[in-house]
């Protein structure tokens, strides 16, 4: 099986587990996301890929071959790291240049990838300046540029673009998405912006308190989550305590609500918590007939011109609706309406 | 708008404590050795103020210039051993955990607290035939029997760099706490191994402050006056014994005089080279 495999890692901090019993694959050639809060192992699990930590436990394989106690500098694999790490005493060119050097690749044929290099990162012309003259932007790409140098079987990045401003980071998840696409290069990401991973990656590992939470495209992560803990951490999402009814059912709030889907395992009287998105939530007035209504009240409406949010209080739960302008409820503060929950767009999650 | 008078009276204030401490425990002070330097030699007797270059000339001879050239080689060769062991020692101590950090800087620091004195007899007993490290090397059957070490060249050096290496880990200490960790780690991915790394970016990162602790080191080195004269034989001594004993044994304060100022011309020369240096390197690099 091509790619790099994980099997079983495990890596503790005295009494803290950081990463506990992760089995992955990474197919070739694809973009790949390690998302999910602070603190939750995915530095930990992109340090050990890239052989900087040795895992306690587990192998991680590359093509079959294991290489778990290959060292770092024998695994080529081109690493971006948090702070950039660009060597303060090297010129832009030289940054790029040093994995080359190391290999003694004579001068000519350096200079030359590095232009190749410096063209791919669209940044033409700065080989000789000094990385202090570049700008942030400048300066991650400089750290692409470097870390692509030697070809490597594997790119990875820890959080490199979480120093820049919010504009330039969006510009540079397109850049780096195309640039990926560009060069077909297996790629490993880390973040806790889940736009960002939604943006770039063909897959993305949700992972909480050490484990691997779910696996998966991302449309798919956000339309079925695994569990509570993606569905609240990936996007927004309204989180209602429920009770399995009878087949296709279940209880909210006392009202019984149809659903397209129950998950394996959960029988007639099990607990269990329904996810719905904003957006597949409509507010209707007080008076409208259908299947699947909340009775509601209106706390707060939040207009921002591109979207309306409407906050809803049904039975003490607090449920979030976002409509386009279009689309807008009439309703206002401390109206009594209906909250449409569409069975299609119910995800019954176990408790 | 001009400031007005008092408070810009005011903005120089800071300057005028320094100024005065300077002034009074430094530019004094080396006047009157200036002075002194060119004062008259009244034998048996102390100096009268004169002028003249007696005592310089006197100097411009082949064994002070000889001793001379010694204590700059003692000076430089015991800065450049605390460099290449203490930079090291160093990174490696940055980079333990805190705990075991805090006790390293304890034990260097009560280093310091020895006295240049203590230190030349604890390396003069340890080197000797009778106690020293030889007749724990005969108990280890790795000598056949206990031979002196002290006092001689290797001794002297023993001492001189005991002596410097404290400071020498303390000065690079802040500056390679600092060092970002993800450095060697972007080295490492990118091929190097442990070793290239160390002497391909954490060495010429820490380039100016390597040069600053070799300077530090040699100045520091040179005015040490009693280890060569406990742990060194006679032509093991240095400038610095030299005007020791002209300026209290000899009474011959003027020719001390001559001598310091001579010693602290030329280090402040020495000094002043390599600065350059490594200024005109840069600019080529």
């Amino acid at each position: 099986m091509s790619g790099l495999r994980l099997e079983g890692v495990e890596k503790r901090f005295g009494a803290i587990v950081a990463v506990g019993d992760a089995h992955l694959h990474f197919p070739e050639g694809q973009f790949f996301c390690l998302l999910g809060p602070s603190g939750c192992g995915k530095t930990t699990l992109l340090r050990i890929v890239a052989g900087l930590i040795e895992p306690d436990a587990g192998r991680v394989l590359l093509d079959d071959g294991d290489i778990t106690d290959v060292p770092a500098h024998r695994r080529n694999f081109g690493m971006v790291f948090q702070s950039l790490a660009l060597f303060p005493h090297l010129t832009v060119g030289e940054n790029i240049a040093y994995g080359l050097r190391i290999r003694k690749v004579e001068r000519a044929a350096r200079r030359k990838r590095c232009e190749e290099l410096l063209e791919l990162v669209r940044l033409p012309g700065v080989a000789d300046r000094h990385v202090s003259q570049l700008s942030g932007g400048q300066r991650q790409r400089v750290a692409m540029a470097r870390a692509l140098a030697l070809e490597p079987r594997l790119f990875l990045l820890d959080e490199p673009l979480s120093a820049l401003d919010a504009k330039l980071r969006e510009d540079m998840q397109v850049e780096l998405r195309q640039l990926q696409q560009r060069i077909g290069v297996t790629t490993i990401l880390v973040t806790h912006d889940q736009r960002e991973a939604m943006t770039m990656s063909d897959r993305v590992v949700v992972m909480n308190e050490g484990r691997v939470a779910q696996v998966g495209p991302p449309l798919e992560i956000y339309r079925s989550p695994a569990n509570t803990f993606v569905a609240d951490f990936i996007g927004t999402s309204n989180l209602l305590p429920a009770v399995v009814a009878a087949a296709g059912r279940v209880t909210v709030a006392g009202e019984a609500l149809a659903v397209a889907a129950l998950p394996d395992g959960l029988g007639p009287g099990a607990e269990a918590t329904i996810s719905v998105r904003p957006e597949s939530v409509h507010v209707l007035p007080d008076s409208a007939a259908g299947e699947n209504r909340l009775p509601g009240r209106v706390t707060f409406v939040r207009d921002v011109g591109v979207s309306v949010e409407t906050y809803l209080d049904c039975a003490g739960h607090e449920v979030i609706s976002i409509a386009s302008p279009k689309d807008r409820p009439d309703v206002r503060q401390g109206d009594r309406v209906l909250v449409e929950l569409p069975a299609a767009d119910i995800v019954v999650l176990s408790a | 708008m001009r400031a007005p008078r008092a408070s810009r009276a005011a903005r120089y204030a800071p300057a005028v404590y320094p100024t005065i401490m300077l002034g009074l425990f430094f530019v004094v002070p080396f006047a009157i050795m200036l002075a002194v330097s060119f004062a008259h030699r009244v034998p048996g007797g102390f100096y009268e103020p004169g002028f003249e270059l007696a005592n310089y000339a006197r100097f411009v001879s082949s064994f002070f210039l000889g001793t001379l050239g010694f204590s700059l080689f003692v000076a430089g060769l015991t800065a450049v051993i605390c460099i290449l062991v203490g930079f090291p020692v160093t990174y490696f101590i940055t980079r333990m955990p805190r705990r075991r950090q805090v006790v390293w800087m304890v034990f260097l620091l009560s280093v310091l607290s020895l006295s240049e004195v203590i230190i030349g007899f604890t390396w003069s007993i340890l080197l000797s035939r009778t106690a020293g490290l030889s007749n724990l090397l005969v108990w280890l059957d790795l000598m056949d029997k206990p031979v002196s070490w002290a006092p001689g060249f290797a001794a002297l050096m023993c001492g001189m760099c005991y002596l410097g290496f404290p400071y020498t880990v303390l000065v690079l200490f802040p500056a390679l706490s600092r060092l970002d960790p993800e450095l060697p780690e972007a080295a490492r991915t990118l091929g190097a191994s442990p070793l290239r790394t160390f002497f391909t970016v954490i060495m010429p990162i820490y380039r100016n402050a390597i040069v600053a602790t070799v300077i530090m080191i040699f100045v520091f080195s040179l005015g040490v006056y009693l280890l060569p004269q406990v742990l060194g034989r006679p032509q093991h001594w240095t400038l610095s014994v030299l005007i020791t004993d002209q300026a209290i044994f000899q009474s011959n304060l003027p020719f001390a005089a001559a001598m310091a100022v001579f010693l602290m011309m030329v280090s402040l020369a020495l000094v002043g080279v390599t600065l350059l240096l490594g200024r005109a390197e840069r600019r080529a690099a």
